[in-house]
């Protein structure tokens, strides 16, 4: 195969959804073909970004630069450890989704298919986006990219509560981009630039005490896609869109992005020790721990169980933002660590909830009893991602979480480390049960619902592998190997700078 | 000895005025000639501009005498980076306008083809002519001409059409009189109604009362022409009611022309360092930023889709005068000086346009004028409603579109200005954007149809497309993909060097 050019691979990366998206235009017509360019584009927007690991893991800065847009700004990309982790977690999800969506779609007979899959691979060109940006100008385009992309897939059902669902969306995110562009202008007006620097951008001698407080309120409101609370009631609505879209974009692509842009915020445009005399860590962190705990009380009440599932994630991404907030060494990692390990673990579990209903037709957890007998590999995977949730091993959220209470301790702080216990706990209350009504569950009441009396099993193949794919990564993730050792590498260092 | 490229200024206005009356005569023989005559018209216009662009761009400006009589006494034409820059988008939005009429206009106003391309073509005489002349009393002429094919062609539907051409015609000529008087008042202090003649009489004049009151004039006198805030009332009717590529015309060109009017007034006939002297700019500065919020507000109370672009109108002249505005205390390139109002007259002509078009389309296939009964067309045409869907997302300001360039210039001005009030302003009123258009777009795309309870219905069944001609849906995709085109040129400063010409003219901008 033809080498790319280095520099020219985060160009090669972005161009593989957005000539797919075209391609699936124009192949609206004929459904397999369509579908192979979305899994031809997942393939190889993976390995490209994959070949990019080895230099990045060396140490070097894969930089593209396009053009000047005004003075000091330029559109282009700066692939590092931390960008790359998140567009490898999207890109190596994607092809995996687009699998099962393939399955799903079918099974469900969903209208608008052609522009479900065009609207997927724009979001996926807006998230890769966001991740290899150079600078907060060139990430802003492919952040207002990945919300407009992303309102058709939310609203697809069409019927008046996807309508509103999208409505809001739309309000929510939209509105958080104006904070964004306005704090991102700031900045630029500040410091003559908005490229992402491991020390950061910004400086108390530039500028006062109270603008840079301001600044970063604008910043933190800008990226209301972490859906941190009271700004998070976007997210269960969204939840009415098609099940591979809540897998991949509002528990991965779309959520991480603002997860994404906070840490990139904090650690890259303030830098630690800029937030750390202003107190912004403390602060970050206080808002972060009561959504987690609040969310995660949420989420217990819930029963449809996509909704549940949004609460969790809700409560999830806080946890990366606190990691990150607690600004000291081993919080930064756990919380780097939990965007793939979130990523792939929260995307067992949708996956798994979409597979229920192709098969079932089921959404509330209350009428999936004994459902475990009948869906045994679904289910099982549905046990791993909710043990990762809950941060027990052998899953993989018990590393990241491990990483983020050692970062409470680092940061001196034992009111924070019972925060992150408490949510734990709460984590076990709403997960516990759906995986005890799967398997110990009122049996009968569980399969006799089930209309023309048809036996109950498993989903299609297309959809089972992908998530026993997803649940099997959330166990090796655990346990030292090559991939691993890769995303340590990768994470170390993101937090050496 | 002048080379060709130097007649062209005059070219352009005449051969427009000859086609007028070619039209007008072989329509007499064969009513069908007219379109072609039209179109060949503006397609030599369009490309003459390219090449006056060109020459000025690398000779430097071109000066044409009337009859050969020297400047103060004679009529001059001048072309200079502004007006070459601003001629060539009007010719451009003039030609694709009339390849869409083709189609629309036979269906608009049955029978009366000849009249509408006669008085389209004095239209764009009119509007050439403010465009390319170097003589204020001639320009006011031009301003008329203008004006008067303009009520003509917005009347042209009749009914209630009569009514919104009427109050345009009153608004328009108090409008037009008090330009002329701010050209009496300059005339009778210097004598002289050539524009650069001017620049050079008045600067010791600049304190005489006669001069501030004639500059007063003209911007009362162009504000109601170009709408802006609060004398836009007669807007509104004026662009619902006229034939789409009329409303096109005039809200995309027409009243930018105004604009380019003012500009020229401004910066030519008096100087950046007279206005810098007065407070008017602040005061357009903030009329503008009630005329973005205002016009918005009124936008998203419209049910009729014509009328809601109108307003949005109202809203981005608020844009085009704001950056204007900021024009004299923002210098640093790229966004200083007159770049970000010069970026927005192009981008407005583009964006509005095509929405104009497509509004033009739902009434040419389906007589759609209310939105909520644009229930699943972006099914039954799925092309025209992609077109809006881009240009109401370049509205909205979405990245990489035009629409977003001009918010991000105009924000990174005003805060080099140091007028931070208007950096919420801009926000807003994208948000504000975004509730009208989303609107729109959620009715055609997501609600669904009365009577079919389902959109799961298999989608054999809803194949049945009902699209317009490809004569019409070609220049709609021409402007379309030119929003997002043109706004990846922009982020790429590609065609500011050009912008920064139009500056240096003026002696604005400056700071690299």
């Amino acid at each position: 195969m033809m080498e790319i050019p280095e520099t020219l691979k985060p160009l090669f990366a972005l161009g593989c959804p957005a000539l797919a998206a075209i391609l699936i235009l124009v192949f609206g017509r004929r459904p397999n073909l369509r579908e192979g360019v979305t899994l031809l584009a997942s393939l190889s927007q993976f390995s490209i970004i994959l070949s990019m690991a080895s230099r990045v893991v060396s140490g070097v800065k894969i930089q593209s630069y396009l053009f000047p847009i005004v003075p000091g700004i330029s559109f282009g990309f700066r692939v590092d450890a931390f960008g790359l982790l998140f567009a490898l977690t999207a890109s190596s999800l994607w092809i995996l989704v687009s699998i099962y969506s393939i399955g799903y779609m079918r099974a469900l007979k969903e209208h608008a298919q052609t522009r479900f899959y065009f609207c997927f691979a724009l979001a996926i060109l807006g998230a890769v986006g966001v991740a290899l940006s150079g600078n907060l100008v060139t990430m802003y385009i492919f952040y207002e990219i990945l919300t407009i992309s992303t309102y058709p897939l939310v609203a697809h059902e069409q019927s008046q509560e996807a309508i509103f669902a999208g409505r809001k969306y739309l309000a929510y995110l939209l509105t958080s981009g104006v904070f964004l562009l306005a704090a991102i202008v700031f900045t630029y007006a500040t410091a003559q630039t908005t490229d992402f620097n491991p020390g950061g951008i910004l400086s108390l001698t530039s500028s006062s005490r109270s603008t840079l407080i301001t600044l970063f309120i604008l910043f933190i409101l800008g990226f209301m896609k972490a859906a941190y609370m009271p700004f998070h009631s976007w997210l269960p609505a969204a939840m009415v869109a098609p099940t591979p879209v809540s897998a991949l974009l509002h528990a991965v692509a779309v959520v991480k992005a603002g997860v994404f842009g906070i840490v990139r915020t904090v650690a890259y445009i303030y830098g630690i020790d800029l937030m750390r005399e202003l107190g912004l860590g403390i602060l970050l962190a206080s808002f972060a721990g009561v959504t987690m705990i609040v969310a995660s009380l949420f989420a217990i009440a819930q029963d449809n169980l996509k909704r549940r599932l949004a609460y969790s994630t809700i409560s999830q991404l806080s946890y990366i933002v606190f990691g990150v907030a607690l600004l000291s060494p081993m919080g930064i990692t756990g919380a780097i660590l939990h965007i793939p390990f979130h990523g792939f673990m929260k995307i067992t579990l949708f996956l798994c909830a979409g597979s229920i209903l192709v098969a079932s037709g089921k959404k509330n957890i209350s009428e999936m009893g004994g459902i475990g007998h009948s869906m045994p590999i679904t289910m099982l995977a549905f046990t791993v991602g909710a043990l990762g949730m809950c941060g027990l091993p052998p899953a993989c959220g018990f590393v990241s979480k491990w990483f983020l209470g050692l970062g409470t301790v680092e940061a001196d702080s034992l009111l924070f480390l019972a925060v992150l216990l408490i949510s734990s706990l709460l984590d076990v209350v709403y997960f516990f049960p759906i995986v005890y009504i799967a398997f110990f569950g009122d049996r009968e009441r569980g399969t006799l619902n089930l209309s023309e009396g048809r036996m109950m099993k498993e989903a299609p193949l297309s959809m089972v592998i992908p998530l026993s794919i997803t649940a099997l990564f959330s166990i090796i993730f655990s346990f030292p190997n090559p991939i691993t050792s890769m995303l340590f590498d990768l994470v170390r260092l993101a937090i050496s700078h | 000895m002048l080379s060709f490229v130097e007649h062209l200024p005059v070219l352009v206005v005449v051969i427009s005025l000859l086609s007028a009356i070619t039209i007008f005569i072989t329509g007499w023989i064969n009513k069908k000639t007219a379109w072609y005559i039209s179109t060949a018209t503006l397609l030599s216009q369009f490309i003459s501009s390219i090449f006056i662009l060109h020459h000025v761009m690398t000779v430097g400006p071109i000066r044409y005498r009337l009859g050969g009589w020297v400047p103060p006494w004679g009529i001059e034409y001048v072309m200079d980076a502004l007006n070459a820059y601003v001629l060539v988008i009007l010719l451009f939005l003039g030609l694709v306008c009339v390849i869409y009429s083709k189609r629309n206009i036979d269906h608009e106003l049955p029978d009366k083809g000849v009249s509408f391309y006669t008085v389209y073509q004095l239209l764009i005489t009119g509007l050439c002519g403010i465009t390319v002349t170097g003589d204020i009393f001639n320009m006011y002429v031009f301003i008329e001409i203008t004006s008067l094919s303009a009520y003509a062609l917005i009347a042209s539907r009749g009914k209630i059409a009569l009514k919104a051409s009427f109050t345009y015609l009153v608004l328009g000529s108090i409008g037009a009189c008090f330009f002329l008087l701010g050209i009496g008042f300059l005339y009778s202090v210097t004598g002289s109604l050539n524009i650069h003649d001017l620049s050079l009489l008045l600067p010791p004049l600049y304190g005489n009362r006669v001069v501030l009151a004639a500059f007063v004039f003209f911007i009362v006198g162009l504000s109601i022409k170009m709408a802006l805030f609060p004398l836009h009332t007669w807007l509104p009717d004026a662009h619902a009611f006229a034939p789409a590529e009329i409303s096109a015309m005039l809200s995309g060109i027409i009243i930018e022309i105004s604009t380019y009017a003012f500009i020229r007034v401004a910066f030519s006939v008096f100087t950046a360092r007279f206005l810098q002297s007065l407070p008017v700019f602040d005061i357009l500065c903030w009329l503008a930023a009630a005329a973005i919020i205002i016009g918005s507000v009124l936008a998203i109370s419209q049910t009729n889709l014509k009328r809601m672009l109108a307003y949005s109108s109202v809203a981005n002249m608020g844009y085009i005068v704001l950056a204007l505005g900021l024009s004299i205390s923002a210098r640093k390139a790229p966004w200083g000086g007159l770049n970000p109002s010069m970026m927005h007259i192009l981008n407005h002509a583009l964006m509005k346009g095509c929405l104009f078009l497509v509004a033009g389309a739902f009434i040419y296939k389906a007589d759609l004028w209310e939105i909520r009964d644009f229930r699943g067309l972006g099914r039954r045409m799925p092309y025209t409603c992609a077109a809006f869907v881009i240009a109401a997302l370049s509205m909205i300001g979405i990245p990489p579109s035009v629409g977003f360039v001009s918010k991000l210039y105009i924000i990174l001005a005003s805060i080099e200005a140091k007028k931070f009030f208007f950096v919420p302003v801009l926000l807003l009123s994208s948000l504000l954007n975004l509730i009208y258009f989303w609107r729109v777009i959620e009715t055609m795309y997501m609600k669904r149809v009365e009577g079919k309870d389902s959109a799961h219905t298999s989608h054999e069944l809803h194949l049945q497309k009902e699209e317009i001609p490809l004569g019409m849906l070609a220049p709609i995709w021409v402007l379309a993909s030119l929003c997002v085109i043109m706004g990846i040129l922009w982020l790429a400063n590609i065609p500011i060097p050009l912008l920064n010409q139009i500056n240096s003219t003026f002696g604005l901008g400056g700071i690299r």
